[in-house]
Formats: structure tokens, sequence, C-alpha cells
């Protein structure tokens, strides 16, 4: 007893003695510090790990999380109008005056940019966009796309009167191509081998308009039809441009075929002119419309709270914010039915779920497979087979109609209605998301041990103040995760409501499904469903807040 | 293109063979082809792609059935520069939302389809149904209503149109219509007293959309609102409305082929078109042989041939006198097609570039409406 307390004490103080020594880390057997040594193996147990789930981590990186990432994304993204319409964005920026029409510059600008979207394909997408917030705008700008090769031929053809040669692509390209563009397009075998289009140095400063119009040309019909801009005559926007360039003067252009451009810049101001948003006007009336262009301007930035202001009932108008008109109101609508729709099938779920589940729990193994097997069985049936099933059953000519009129309690003539409304919907979705209810509470259930409200009993409880006070509390675990579930699952649900839902038992998810494969408005489809996605985080979060997610158990 | 003209020249060929069926080494050996399943498609197979196989042994033609989710699912694909489809069915207002979109490719009519067996060019045989320069037409179809033949009141005339809808004191009981704006807006204009020729004017003002409204308010609570054509047949055949709008194809197969207790009631049918449309962006080898099945799938007598399977109005004018006895149950099919002079006392053509317009918010306007 001595010796081991002497030999305790002893070896206490050869630590201490140690410590005091050994002034230095402690080291690994190999001599590296022991901290630096462990941290390693940590950092290397941890990369074998990260390697073990990284395939599974990629797949659902590139899979899930990107894709949904993109799709939230397109809830704001509006670049469609920047990136066709650039010109006529950045002339729009100094278009103060809304009640009048934007002069003439905001005009040609956007006849340059619309004849190179025509020529791309590209105006009508626009179109489409706009008219997502202003009726009309997709008809205006398919027109448009049609007429846009007229806009400027007024100025083409006086141009091509003074001087054949203004037709003629050599003089263009002897005008506006850098001569190492030349060179290289010389070498070119064939026409999809030409180099990028590159202008020559000075002449977007003598004659800025036309030669940003002229470059628009050749780049795209280079890349649109591998045309070659050596044997194609430009656009008449082109001539339009040159015709607005040389009323303001050539800054003194002394390179190739000055001669022929300051001969067309004396004449110029003598040419019969017509004002581009005449022109405009021509090919559609609607563009004299200053509707038009505030739509246009209202929605030139590449990020947009429109969609979102669509989602819940407002309007992006060039005075602001605005609630939509009464009539037109619909999504908060929706959203309040779907959450009321979803919350009132949880509980269905509960009230039906709870009973069976604990028979399921309670009876003798035999008995509860056969039941399980009964409560699997719909679960494994197809989604549409049991929507229309509920359709033969709750329609007005259907069984339980047919049954209750056969049995006197409801008249011929009165049937219920009980398909093709919010009740079909509730009752159709009820049974199908049972599975999820009766499931985690069968599993929580059976972890529950029988002896405890035997000996509640036993303790003089009676039936209720046993199951109460003492079995229910242990089997909340469960109602919460087959909420959880059944509620998230119903939130979004889509097929049944569709089928059942008539008129007034239809989700939101049968709205951003319409918006994606039907009307392809895509972001506001993004921008509803992002909204859906915060309305389960948020009620998730204040299930954590009331509940607590620590008790929730699948079993 | 040069070169081809020049072997057409030197070889003598036809001048109507368009030129690219000339790349015959560079034609793909199989192609999917994108319809609208059901009764519909297997017309199509029996009148199109098995008398093409027929014809070239060796190509192997796959149908999918996705023609209801075309719009997103072509968008997705061109997105992710991959098209899977060579050739697809879609509705001519789908057809239009797609080419404004740059999902469908723009063809030349002239150029790409078979002219008349008269010599008149594809572009007049076809006529005001090329709404689209991507559009290939194929049928006429009407959405238009059947009634119960036993639920009519006794000592009433049959119903005989869509005003007969809006009247519940003659003809009570439930109705079924398609949940969306199309056609039903302009059926509760016209019977409200709207001229035919003002329809669409009148929409385009807020008292025009109030009205047509106000006609819908009389029948809305006794309207089953379907979202698929099959679901309207299914509640007439159930007695679950009294009345329903739907493809006279369909109806025509409930009552012809099924013996369903339905009629019909033509008047004001809506007409409609659909077709083909070929997805923008094929690779050359893929579209040489979608060009050379459409040359073939959408001359007079193909047209013409699939009325034999189905009961829609073939898209050209010069298929109309070939069109003759059903295949399978030997009545003839002319007095079936919404094109009948009897049945198209009063039509109505759905005026798509309208609806390209105002789609967006008219359809907005009237899910709100539904909802409340």
């Amino acid at each position: 007893m001595t010796d081991a307390a002497a030999g305790m004490g002893r070896a206490a103080s050869d630590a201490r003695k140690l410590d005091a020594a050994a002034t230095g880390p402690m080291l690994a057997a190999d001599g590296r510090p022991l901290k630096a040594s462990l941290n390693r193996a940590l950092r290397a147990q941890k990369l074998r790990a990260l390697a073990l789930i990284a395939p599974l981590l990629l797949f659902i990186l590139v899979t899930f999380i990107a894709p949904i990432a993109d799709m939230l994304f397109r809830s704001v993204e509006n670049q469609i109008v920047s990136e066709t319409l650039p010109r006529t964005v950045i002339a729009l920026e100094d278009w103060q005056e809304t009640s009048q029409l934007p002069g003439e510059d905001a005009y040609a600008a956007l006849a340059y940019d619309f004849m190179e979207a025509a020529e791309r394909r590209e105006h009508t997408r626009v179109g489409s966009r706009l008219n997502y917030e202003t009726t009309g705008m997709s008809s205006l700008f398919r027109q448009s796309g049609r007429g846009i090769d007229d806009v400027g031929e007024i100025y083409a053809d006086q141009f091509v009167a003074l001087n054949p040669a203004w037709e003629e692509p050599a003089t263009w390209v002897a005008l506006m191509a850098s001569e190492r563009w030349q060179d290289e397009a010389a070498e070119a075998e064939t026409d999809a081998a030409l180099p990028r289009f590159e202008l020559a140095p000075g002449i977007a400063e003598a004659l800025p308009e036309t030669a940003d119009a002229y470059r628009s040309f050749a780049r795209t019909i280079m890349s649109e039809d591998e045309d070659d801009p050596r044997a194609e005559e430009p656009w008449n926007t082109v001539y339009l441009a040159l015709y607005r360039d040389l009323l303001a003067g050539t800054g003194g252009y002394d390179g190739p075929q000055a001669a022929m451009l300051n001969e067309a810049a004396a004449a110029v101001p003598g040419f019969e002119a017509a004002s581009v948003q005449a022109q405009f006007a021509d090919i559609n009336e609607d563009w004299a419309d200053t509707e038009v262009w505030e739509t246009i301007e209202a929605f030139s930035d590449p990020y947009t709270a429109g969609y979102f202001l669509a989602a819940i009932d407002m309007q992006l108008t060039p005075d602001g914010i605005e609630a939509q008109p009464e009539e037109q109101q619909l999504y908060i609508l929706l959203f309040q039915r779907t959450i009321f729709m979803s919350l009132m099938i949880t509980f269905s779920c509960i009230l039906l779920g709870y009973p069976i589940a604990y028979l399921l729990s309670n009876l003798p193994m035999r008995t509860s497979n056969l039941l399980l097997i009964l409560v699997l069985l719909p679960f494994w049936t197809s989604l549409l087979v049991r929507t229309s099933a509920w359709k033969v059953l709750l329609q007005q000519e259907g069984v339980i109609n047919d049954i209750l009129v056969w049995i006197g309690l409801v008249a011929d003539d009165a049937r219920l209605q009980l398909i093709n409304n919010q009740l079909g919907t509730i009752i159709a979705m009820t049974h199908i998301l049972l599975p999820f209810m009766i499931l985690p509470l069968y599993s929580v259930m059976k972890t529950i041990p029988p002896s405890y409200v035997r000996a509640a009993k036993s303790l003089g409880a009676t039936d209720w103040t046993a199951f109460w006070r003492v079995y229910f509390p242990q089997s909340v675990p469960g109602i919460g995760a087959g909420c959880i579930l059944v509620f998230i699952l119903a939130i979004g649900y889509y097929i049944t409501p569709e089928l059942v839902g008539g008129r007034t038992g239809t989700f939101i998810s049968n709205r951003i499904a319409f918006h994606i494969s039907s009307s392809l408005n895509w972001g506001l489809a993004a921008a509803l469903g992002s909204i859906l996605l915060a309305l389960v985080l948020a009620l998730y979060w204040l299930y954590d807040r009331i509940v607590g997610i620590d008790n929730v158990k699948l079993g | 293109m040069k070169l081809k003209t020049a072997m057409l020249l030197t070889t003598g060929a036809v001048i109507a063979v368009p030129a690219l069926v000339l790349a015959e080494g560079h034609m793909s050996d199989s192609m999917t082809l994108v319809s609208w399943g059901g009764a519909y498609q297997t017309s199509q197979i029996r009148a199109y792609s098995d008398p093409y196989q027929e014809m070239n042994p060796g190509v192997e033609v796959i149908w999918d059935e996705s023609s209801n989710e075309a719009v997103s699912r072509l968008r997705a694909m061109n997105e992710a520069g991959n098209v899977t489809w060579d050739l697809v069915d879609v509705e001519a207002a789908d057809a239009i939302r797609l080419c404004d979109e740059g999902l469908a490719m723009e063809i030349d009519h002239d150029e790409v389809l078979a002219p008349a067996p008269d010599g008149t060019p594809a572009s007049e045989d076809f006529g005001d149904l090329l709404v689209s320069d991507c559009f290939i037409p194929q049928i006429v179809f009407s959405t238009t209503f059947g009634y119960r033949t036993d639920q009519v009141p006794e000592g009433v005339a049959a119903p005989t149109g869509a005003c007969d809808v809006f009247d519940l004191e003659t003809y009570p009981g439930r109705r079924g219509l398609n949940r969306q704006p199309i056609a039903n807006m302009e059926w509760a204009l016209l019977c409200s007293g709207v001229a035919y020729e003002d329809v669409y004017d009148t929409l385009e003002t807020e008292e025009g959309i109030a009205q047509a409204f106000a006609m819908l308010d009389t029948i809305k609570d006794e309207t089953i609102w379907w979202s698929s054509a099959a679901e309207a047949i299914q509640l007439l055949a159930d007695g679950e409305v009294f009345m329903a709008s739907s493809f006279n194809g369909r109806l025509f197969s409930a009552i012809e082929e099924q013996g369903q207790p339905i009629g019909m009631a033509w008047d004001w049918q809506m007409f409609d078109i659909d077709g083909w449309v070929i997805p923008e962006g094929l690779p050359e080898d893929r579209l040489a042989r979608v060009m050379d099945f459409l040359h073939f799938a959408t001359d007079t007598q193909r047209l013409a041939d699939q009325a034999l399977y189905i009961s829609y109005g073939p898209a050209r004018a010069s298929s109309a006198p070939l069109v003759g006895n059903h295949a399978d149950l030997g009545i003839p099919m002319a007095p079936h097609m919404p094109t009948e002079p009897a049945n198209a006392e009063n039509t109505f053509v759905n005026n798509y570039e309208w609806w390209a317009d105002y789609r967006d918010d008219l359809d907005s306007r009237f899910q709100a409406w539904l909802a409340q």
C-alpha cells in the first residue's frame, strides 16, 4: 500500500521533471512534433473520407444542385434585352421625359440593333420576353423583323444614285476593313475560313455609327450565313448610319475612299430625309407609342425583380412598383391555398394514420404484416391509377354518390360534389400520402416498450391517461417526421390536383408547370419556385423552433 | 447548292425534287418523330411512316409520345446543345412560339414540300394554314361540342352548337370546358351577341373581356374544367356532364368506335391546325433524312391517307377529294370531317397571331377568374 503510494508519487514527480526538462513540443516516434503528426493523420483520414463520398458529392452537385441554382438564377436574369438591343439600352439611358417619345438617336440605335437581331433571329425572343410584361410586343417584334430591311432604304437609294460605287461591296471593304483583315481574307480558301472582321484604324473616329453598323453587318453575315462581306451589299441600316454620320461631318478623314466620302458629305444635306421614327412607325404604328419604349426601358437591366414581383401579384411599371389590378391577382391566392390545403392534408393524414400505425405496431406479427402489406399496396400502385380511381369513386355519377342515393341519404338531383374541388384534392392526396405518415409513425411506435403503458396502468392510470401521458409523448417524434414528409411532399404536388382539383383545388405547382411547359415563362416559374422553396424553409425553421428538429425520428 | 443544281441538270432529274433529297449518301439511318400518342399517332404511323419504311428499308423510325411537352423539352434540348428529336408534331400556336424562340427551323415551303399533283405549289395548296415560317400543317381539327343524347330534355330539340352551352334553361346539366381562355372567350362573346368579325377586336378592350367573363360566369359553377381532351370524353362517357367541348376526332372515336350515346354539336366549332416543326440545329445527315421524310409524308396522297384512320381533315386543299372510307369501320369519313359543309356552316378560325400576343395576359386573367 505504502509502496504503491510511494510509487505513484514518484511517477508524478518524474512526469513533472520530464515536463520541465522537455521545453520543446512532444515528439512522435519518427521525431516530428506529435501535434503535427496527429494533424497529418487526421487530414489524411478526412481526405480519404472525402474521396469516398466524392462520386456521390459530384453527382449531386452536377445533377441536382447546379440545375437548381441555374433555375433559381433565371428568376432574376434578364440579359436578353441588354444583349440583343445593346445600343438601344445605352441610348435610352438619357431618356428622362417618358411622356414623350425618345429622340432620333434612340430610334437609330434600335434600327442597328434590330437589324442584327433579325438577322440572327433573336428579335422574336426579345418580343416573347417583353410580351410577358406588355401585351402586343410579341407580334410587334415579329412584324418588325420582316420590315426592318426597309429602314434606311431611302438613303441607300440616294447614295447609290449619287455614286453607283456605294452599292459595291468592294467600296465598303476598302473603306471599313483593316489592311490586315483584307490580307488575311484574301488568303482564306472558303467563306467559312474568313478571319473575324476588323475595322480600319481611324474609321471609327471619323464615322462612328457607320463603322459600328458595318462591323455588326460584316460579323453577323459571316457567322450566321457564312457569307463574305466582300461580296455582299451592306444592310440599309448601314446607309442610314452613313447619312447620320456625314450630316455631322467626317472629322477630316483622309484614309481610303476619302474623295468619295467627301463627295457624299457634300451632297447629304440635300438628300430627301425621313426620320427614323417615321420609318419605324411605317412598319408598325406601335413604335410611336411611349408604352413600348417604357417597357423596353423598364426591362433593360440585366437583372430584374420583375419576375418576383409578378409572382406576388405586383408589377414593375415605369412609375415604380404597383399592385396588379384585382381581377388579375392570382399567385398570392394560390400560395395561400397551397399552404392551407397542404396543412389540411397533413392533419387528415395524422388523424387517419395514427390509429393504423398504432394497430400495426401492437397487433401480433402475422396480422400486422398483412396490414402492412395493405398499407404498402397502394404505395406501389401508379399514382395516375390511384388518382383516376378516385375520380371513378367520387364523381357525381360515381360509386359513392350512387350508394348514397341508393340508401336514400341524398336525393338523386342533389348528388354531393366530392371531386373537382378542394375536397377532392384533399381526399385523393390524403390517401396518396398516407403511407408517408404511417411508416415513420409505425417505426417509432415499434420502439415504444409496451411495458411502460402496463406500468402506468398498474400504478392506477386509466386507459386514456396511460395513453395520453405515457404512450403519446413517446410517439411524437414519429408524428413530427410524418408531418414533415407529408407536408413537404404535398406542397409541391402537381398531378393529383391537376386531375381532381377542378378550379378551386389546384396548387401553385400547377401554375409553375404551366409556365415551364406551356407559356415558356421560365423566369416567372423560377420565381414562383424560389418563393415556394423559401416558404418551405421558413416553415421548417418554424417547426424547428416549436417542436425541435432533434425531436424527429424515423425509427 | 450550286453543285447540286448542276447535278440536277446533268442527270435530267425532275425539277420538283428538292435539292436536299439528292444528298442521299449523307442521310442518317434513323429518325425520332414526336407526336401525341393514341389514335392520332397510330394514324400517322399507318399513313406516313409505315409506307416510308417500306420504300426505304433499313431506316429506323422511333416514335416518341411527348408532344404535349414539346415546347419545354425543345427549349431544354436547345439549351443543352443536344437535340435528340428530328421532327415534332405540335399545334399551330406552339409552332409560332417555337419559331419565335428560335427553337424551330424556318423553311421554304415550296422548296421542301411536294407540289399538288396538278402542279400547284405547296404554299398555295396549304394556303392560309401556313401560319408560321416554321410550320408544316398536316391536319385541320376542331374543338367542338359533344352532348349526351340520352340526357336531352323531352320535347326539346338536340343542341346544335357552342351557344347551347350557355343555355342552362333549355339544357340543364353540367358542362365540360377546357381550362384555358382560348376558344372559351370567343364562344362567350359570340353567344352574347358579338358579331364574328368583331370578336377579337372586342376581346382587346376591357369591356369586351368583362363581357366574356360575365357570360362565362353564368355557367361557371355548372362547369367541370378539364385540362386534357381525354378527360372531356371520360366526363361525357360517364354521364358526368351533359355537354363538353373536345377535339372532334376524340368525339368521333367515342361515338363511332366505342358506341357511346353522344351526339355532335358542330355550330361554331373552333378550327385549329396541327403539323410538324423541325427542331433548330440538326446535324446535316439527320436534317437530310427528315427533309426526305417530310417531302413524302406531307404530299397530297399521304395526307388524304391519314384521314382513313382518324376524322381530322387533311391540311392540303388537293387532299380533300381523295378522302375515302374509314379503314377499319368502313364508314365514309367525309361527313365526320370538320370541313364538311354541313358541319362547317358556322366555324371559327383560331387567330394565332392574335393569341400569340394576348395569350400571356388573358391566360393569367382567366386563371385568376377561375380561381376566385
